[in-house]
């Protein structure tokens, strides 16, 4: 029995539909039920408080649910699309959207629970403090949305553009990767922006006083939290917008998957570790206000070192999209271009991680003592960074040498 | 066309060479990472001991770096011997 190409999208719509709010329903629910959990901690420690504590609650478990509505408005589209007469191609931008708005919701969504859950934390010890915690959490898990707002743009990209003038092959890659591009980058992003805004409502609710560094160290620290999820989108543009026309399907198709997946994964890393970082330095700040100079200094150090496996994964994805291959129907062809993209993207997470706790760490003791100790920490720190960093660089070495050896 | 069977295994072989770099390099990536913090808390608190907590940073490092040197090298036997 032959399937016709409006069932197979109608197909590929319900699955993408299955897979937005599959993978959006993770990071939100996480989130909010963390958030619960210590605003059950707060009215147990301050039950006189219970009332506002728990309207806080509410406020920020809406932000974090957010995420998750994205992806629920992505999956209802899906649900209902109308497929009438659409070409085999348009099945796989809808998988692609489903995938992109399901993966990016799941780091917002979480990362959207911790300023809630200390600010609820802060109301309880420092009631007077109530309105500035609050301002402070939805300016934090406002930003921490960010990567699924990427999300949701490349997932109606996807969605309602017209693919019919791409080829299927190697265009179905292209944006399946797409897809796997952001909602892969944002995962990291979302979270590590979470975390400085749940320390830096933890630190107001201590020195309210210093209110304003503890809001600017932590605004700094989440942009470069985000960094990787624009990474993520910049890869997911490219693919969705080059014209692969005239290009050799095989291996073409295995160099696009790749280039999403190795941007999309490596940025995970960076966008974990950036937020450990910011994390401690915004509660550093708010510990010792004096040494705000130092703290974001270092911080801001430690951040663009972890950052750099998201770089190699980026310049992976470039080498794939932009170096032509010659038509092949080996598959040796399309193994090595593949292969390439999944090594540096997994390579790229742990260097990540590892050098943004490095950080963290550091900052942690400058804020803690800060006179004329700085510079030796830093100068550890690097050292401490660099051979963690080495692992991404021999995944970075195998990638090259998958694409230009083999 | 018919599947080749020289070409099926060279193609398992590069893909299992970028499936191990990539996966083994996670771990040492953040156990040095998390050794280096440690060691930044530990001078912080004592920086008269700065130099043999730097070195005993670096032998921790290396030992944990030997799992990702063992993903390099298979996958370098991967690419090249296999």
């Amino acid at each position: 029995m032959a399937i016709s190409t409006e069932t197979w999208v109608q197909a590929a719509s319900f699955l993408g539909a299955g897979f937005s709010v599959g993978f959006g329903a993770i990071g939100a629910a996480l989130g909010e039920g963390y958030a619960a959990g210590k605003a059950s901690q707060a009215i147990g420690r301050n039950p006189a408080m219970s009332g506002a504590i728990l309207k806080n609650m509410l406020i920020g478990q809406a932000v974090a649910e957010s995420a998750g509505i994205f992806a629920l408005v992505i999956a209802m589209l899906l649900c209902f699309m109308d497929v009438q007469g659409a070409p085999m191609i348009e099945a796989f931008g809808l998988l692609g959207s489903g995938l992109a708005m399901g993966l990016a919701a799941i780091g917002s969504g979480a990362g959207g629970g911790y300023p809630a859950a200390e600010a609820c934390l802060g109301i309880a010890d420092n009631p007077p403090t109530q309105g500035a915690l609050t301002t402070n959490m939805l300016i934090g898990s406002a930003v921490s949305q960010t990567p699924a707002i990427f999300g949701m743009v490349v997932a109606f990209m996807l969605m309602f553009m017209d693919w019919s003038g791409q080829p299927l092959w190697p265009g179905w890659a292209a944006l399946l990767g797409a897809g796997l591009s952001v909602g892969l980058a944002a995962i990291g992003s979302g979270v590590g922006s979470g975390m400085p805004a749940g320390s830096s409502t933890a630190g107001m609710a201590r020195q309210p006083g210093a209110a304003n560094q503890i809001r600017t160290n932590m605004l700094i620290g989440s942009a470069v939290s985000q960094t990787p999820a624009i990474f993520g989108m910049v890869v997911a543009f490219m693919l969705m917008f080059i014209d692969w026309n005239g290009q050799p399907p095989s291996p073409t198709w295995a160099a696009l998957l790749g280039a999403g997946i190795s941007t999309g994964l490596s940025a995970i890393g960076p966008g974990l570790g950036n937020g450990f970082t910011a994390q401690e330095a915004a509660a550093g700040v708010a510990r010792t206000p004096e040494a705000s100079g130092p703290i974001t200094t270092t911080m801001l150090i430690g951040q663009t070192v972890a950052q750099s496996t998201v770089i190699y994964g980026f310049l992976v994805s470039l080498i794939l999209l932009f170096i032509p291959r010659g038509a092949s129907e080996s598959m040796v062809a399309w193994a090595a271009p593949l292969s390439a993209g999944i090594c540096m993207g997994f390579g790229g997470i742990g260097p990540g991680v590892g050098e943004g706790i490095a950080a963290a760490y550091t900052v942690n003791r400058i804020a803690r003592d800060h006179q004329g100790i700085s510079v030796l920490l830093t100068r550890v720190m690097l050292v401490g960074q660099a051979v963690s960093e080495s692992t991404g660089i021999y995944a970075l070495i195998v990638a090259l040498l998958l694409l230009f050896v083999v | 066309m018919a599947i080749e069977g020289a070409d099926l295994v060279r193609a398992a072989a590069l893909l299992g060479a970028g499936i191990s770099m990539g996966l083994g390099a996670i771990g040492p990536g953040v156990g040095e990472g998390f050794a280096a913090g440690k060691a930044c808390e530990a001078i912080g608190r004592n920086p008269k001991e700065a130099g043999l907590l730097t070195r005993t940073m670096l032998v921790g490092q290396a030992v944990s770096e030997s799992t990702g040197i063992y993903s390099l090298v298979v996958s370098l036997l991967l690419i090249f011997v296999v």
